[in-house]
């Protein structure tokens, strides 16, 4: 796949993206398009992206072409799960030295894939180019083609430098490559009515595997999952799929909406967060594929998921009643997780925008009512600013905010890729709640901010992020408190 | 002694080495009121903090100037200095550490001609000190990355020093990358016990050990401080830990006169005694009586642990710096080294009492460690552990299922009492498991 300034163009474009389509003027591909400020810029970059989309896909070798950094500093460390093979967690890199950034790395590209493939067999060898190999112009396209047929085996080159764009960005890039060497290289033994694929869902502690016995015991086949815990053949006959379902992301939007072009495959968008949203999920799937028996199927398990759920949910929703949270997250996940949390009776007083389209932001607008506050992006300071204003409680967002709350003595909840607790399904959403019950009840909150004995107790500074929140722990006598279910 | 070979293979499989530029950060970390940049894209500042959060458990200040396709093609000098004016206005740091990535050193940019002409344009950046450092992640690893920016910081911070106010109390003590914060806490504690005043380059003690403050601070609230670095040429003896930290040392002796002393490894009995020697001597002073009483301990501890550590093989995966001072604890234990691999070259390499270091990945030490009776390594360790069915003693960086790696310490008669307990236990828990059966 080359990149030429076309291809970046279209992508940055990408029409069923509400960011280009809901936008006039100045604002249209705001987002997208928008360079990152030196000296502000907090995000990972478009090789980052594209290996976080690709990198799930559990049985193929994925090969890092560029210098130590790009995979010393981050291999194994995405938290998508594998049901069975474990190739995907093994780092690969070419981790190029100062000679071959002078003479070229397509010769230790083109022998380190070949080795990849005579010692571990891969399914297939995804191939990434790098900020370093980019610039010195190792043809990533010329040497993927020579080693696949050379080896028989698939080699996907993924041209992702870092400079050319944002996380999200690269996530397309990933999405491209699907499209352009893998999807529709294969066919399936046999199809359904009821086959879907899942996309942008990536597996992320487990989540998926909360969804898939719900869609197992209504008849649906997930056909392909792009890519969360996914093999890659199966990725090669997705565009057998009778539905797209794209879960929370618009990262993959591009996948969506050209294989609705190539292969007359409809889509959806949804989430699995949150239990008006998982309901919502599982009839429209059902609706999509059109059939009144499976219809009349869903609205059974979703009475009977809701009717379990309240069960479960009823000693941490008597708990968590009241609680207020500032969520600071990006797109989807803003109103998605807003809906998870009103579902359990906590108050979202503020919540961040960043990346989110105009329809994200209406949804979040309604959710939250008029006192909400909507947040851009903000400086780790800014954000504890109004987490003191909004009397909160606590603070819901990625792992990167973690310890600005937890120094400030503000309780935490991780909800970005790195966490290790799965909150999609209804099964997700008691994982949620005990996760949000343990962070604000915990006893160490009291303990941590009181001052010393000896200390004065008028001190003005630690008052300063004495969070509001009422000192629950003493209240709280041993027998009422939750027992871990 | 060592015959040292490096992997030849085409591919690296599951990396040990990491970027200098990630060292370099790290170095830059234990100095107040900074703030490092990365000249580079904006993923190797992502992937170089998240590595950082998650081993210490703690928010770190580190910023990009986020290249760009544009940039990359005709040059990041304003990408530098957009970065520096507003990490400037939000941050507002006493002191900038700047370092390259293999991106802009592919595409030559001429740093210091940057930093020139952006003081030129700005001269109310003058009370700002910018320590610049060249970090190509073609070349070295973290412990290189970590050694230049020791370098680069006592080159371009210290004022000049005409030598007539030397503090005879004060000391430089330069601390490697093989040093955690609350090894430098330990260090910190033995020194100013014998009445001198150490200045650490850096102090990861005050800024990475994990305490809470009193308010926010988007730059390191603790750390060796500019104006102890500025009269870093009025110390009488530079104290260098790890053989990396040579060359910074050697540039205090040129640029100020300040003789020098490289400790190598300051764990096991007979290190902590010339460290403590070497302490006395400077000082005047005799060894504290703590620390006499802490010896007789260590004595004690070394009597009732060789039984479990005499004649075991263990296999380690480790930076020069590191594998060195374990290497030689393990051995002053009577354990036999079964294999070494380790990430960069170093002079010290050649001189490890072993057969063979190999300079590899986790593959290669995947495949040399078969057989032994315990690994020593990073996180990334964890998994080989498990399909060899071999202890693993969590030592380096990245180090994320375990807590604590920032108070951990393994310097001194304390520390080694330390490491003996924790590696000890582990071979006794194999004793045991044989005779309470699975």
């Amino acid at each position: 796949m080359k990149i030429t300034q076309s291809k970046i163009n279209e992508l940055l474009s990408e029409p069923g993206c509400e960011h280009n389509h809901k936008k006039q003027g100045e604002k249209k591909n705001k987002s997208c398009a928008q360079l990152a400020k030196p000296g502000a810029a907090q995000g990972g970059c478009a090789f980052d992206g594209a290996m976080i989309a690709l990198v799930p896909i559990a049985d193929a070798a994925h090969l890092v072409h560029g210098p130590i950094a790009c995979s010393g500093n981050s291999w194994g460390g995405r938290g998508s799960l594998s049901s069975g093979p474990m190739l995907y967690k093994t780092g690969f890199t070419t981790d190029l030295d100062e000679t071959d950034v002078i003479f070229g790395g397509e010769k230790k590209l083109y022998k380190a894939i070949l080795e990849i493939e005579k010692r571990y067999k891969p399914a297939a060898v995804f191939v990434y180019s790098t900020c370093v190999t980019a610039l010195i112009g190792d043809d990533l396209d010329a040497v993927c083609k020579v080693a696949a047929k050379k080896t028989g085996t698939p080699v996907i080159p993924v041209n992702s430098p870092g400079f050319i764009g944002s996380k999200n960005f690269g996530n397309r890039l990933g999405g491209e490559a699907l499209l352009e060497y893998v999807v529709g290289t294969a066919e399936p033994e046999f199809t359904t009515p009821y086959d879907i694929n899942l996309i942008g869902e990536y597996n992320i502690a487990g989540e998926m595997w909360n969804v898939l016995p719900l869609l197992e015991k209504l008849g649906i086949r997930v056909l392909a999952k792009i890519t969360g815990d996914a093999r890659y053949k199966e990725i090669c006959y997705a565009h057998h799929a009778k539905l797209n379902v794209m879960i929370c992301s618009k990262a993959l939007l591009n996948m969506a909406r050209k294989m609705e072009e190539r292969y007359g495959i409809p889509y959806i968008e949804e989430s699995f967060y949150g239990i008006e949203d998982i309901n919502h999920c599982l009839r429209n799937i059902a609706a999509k594929l059109g059939d009144a028996d499976l219809i009349e199927r869903t609205e059974k398990l979703i009475a009977e998921e809701n009717t379990a759920l309240d069960i479960a949910l009823a000693p941490y929703r008597e708990r968590l009643k009241g609680k207020r949270v500032v969520l600071y997250t990006g797109g989807v996940k803003s109103w998605s997780i807003i809906s998870a949390a009103k579902d359990l009776g906590i108050e979202v007083v503020a919540t961040s925008a960043r990346k989110s389209t105009e329809e994200d932001k209406a949804r979040i607008k309604k959710l939250l009512g008029k006192d909400g506050i909507i947040l851009e992006q903000e400086s780790p300071k800014e954000i504890l600013r109004i987490v003191k204003e909004t009397k909160a409680d606590m603070l819901i967002a990625g792992g990167r905010n973690q310890y600005t709350a937890l120094k400030a003595r503000i309780p935490f909840l991780d909800i970005n890729q790195e966490r290790h607790h799965p909150y999609a399904g209804y099964r997700g959403m008691v994982e949620m709640a005990r996760e949000l019950y343990e962070a604000l009840y915990s006893p160490v909150w009291e303990q941590v901010r009181k001052p010393a004995p000896w200390e004065d107790n008028n001190q003005t500074s630690r008052q300063e992020f004495s969070a509001p929140l009422s000192p629950v722990s003493s209240t709280l006598s041993s027998s009422s408190s939750i027992e871990v279910i | 002694m060592a015959i040292v070979t490096t992997s030849e293979k085409p591919v690296v499989v599951n990396p040990l080495k990491q970027s200098q530029a990630l060292g370099a950060t790290l170095a830059f970390l234990g100095l107040k009121g900074m703030i490092p940049l990365m000249h580079g894209a904006q993923g190797c500042t992502a992937f170089a903090k998240v590595v950082l959060v998650r081993h210490f458990r703690e928010a770190i200040p580190l910023s990009t100037t986020a290249m760009t396709e544009v940039s990359t093609i005709l040059g990041g000098e304003e990408n530098v200095e957009q970065a520096i004016l507003t990490l400037v206005q939000r941050t507002k740091p006493e002191i900038i550490g700047l370092c390259t990535t293999g991106l802009v050193e592919t595409r030559g940019d001429d740093m210091e001609g940057f930093l020139k002409e952006i003081r030129q344009r700005h001269p109310e950046l003058d009370y700002l000190p910018i320590v610049l450092v060249s970090t190509p992640d073609f070349k070295g690893s973290l412990q290189d990355g970590f050694a230049n920016a020791v370098e680069s910081i006592v080159k371009q911070v210290p004022q000049k020093s005409n030598r007539q106010n030397v503090d005879s109390k004060q000391i430089t003590i330069l601390a490697g990358s093989a040093f955690t914060p609350g090894d430098v806490q330990e260090i910190k504690e033995i020194v100013t016990s014998f009445g001198l005043k150490p200045i650490f380059i850096p102090d990861l003690s005050a800024s990475l050990d994990g305490h809470l403050e009193d308010s926010y601070s988007p730059v390191t609230a603790c750390g060796t401080s500019l104006s102890e670095l500025k009269h870093l040429g009025d110390s009488v003896f530079t104290l260098a830990l790890g053989e990396s930290m040579r060359s910074a040392a050697q540039i205090l002796e040129q640029k100020f006169g300040i003789p020098y002393k490289v400790f190598s490894e300051l764990t096991g009995l007979e290190a902590t005694d010339n460290f403590l020697q070497a302490l006395a001597n400077i000082s005047d002073t005799s060894v504290p009586e703590k620390y006499r009483r802490q010896r007789r301990q260590l004595q004690d501890a070394m009597l009732d642990t060789h039984f479990y550590f005499g004649c075991k093989r263990v296999s380690l995966a480790l930076e020069p710096d590191l594998l060195w001072s374990i290497v030689h604890f393990l051995q002053s234990m009577g354990t036999q080294i079964h294999a070494a691999v380790t990430t960069t070259r170093s002079p010290i390499l050649e001189k490890l009492p072993v057969k063979n270091v190999t300079i590899g990945d986790l593959e290669d030490f995947e495949q040399l460690a078969i057989g032994s009776d315990l690994l020593i390594g990073n996180s990334h360790t964890a998994a080989i552990a498990n399909r060899l069915k071999i202890p693993l003693y969590r030592q380096g960086i990245p180090i994320f299922d375990r807590l604590g790696n920032g108070q951990f310490t393994k310097v001194g008669y304390q520390g080694t009492m330390q490491l003996l307990f924790d590696i000890g236990n582990l071979f006794l828990e194999q004793e045991e498991s044989l005779v309470i059966g699975h």
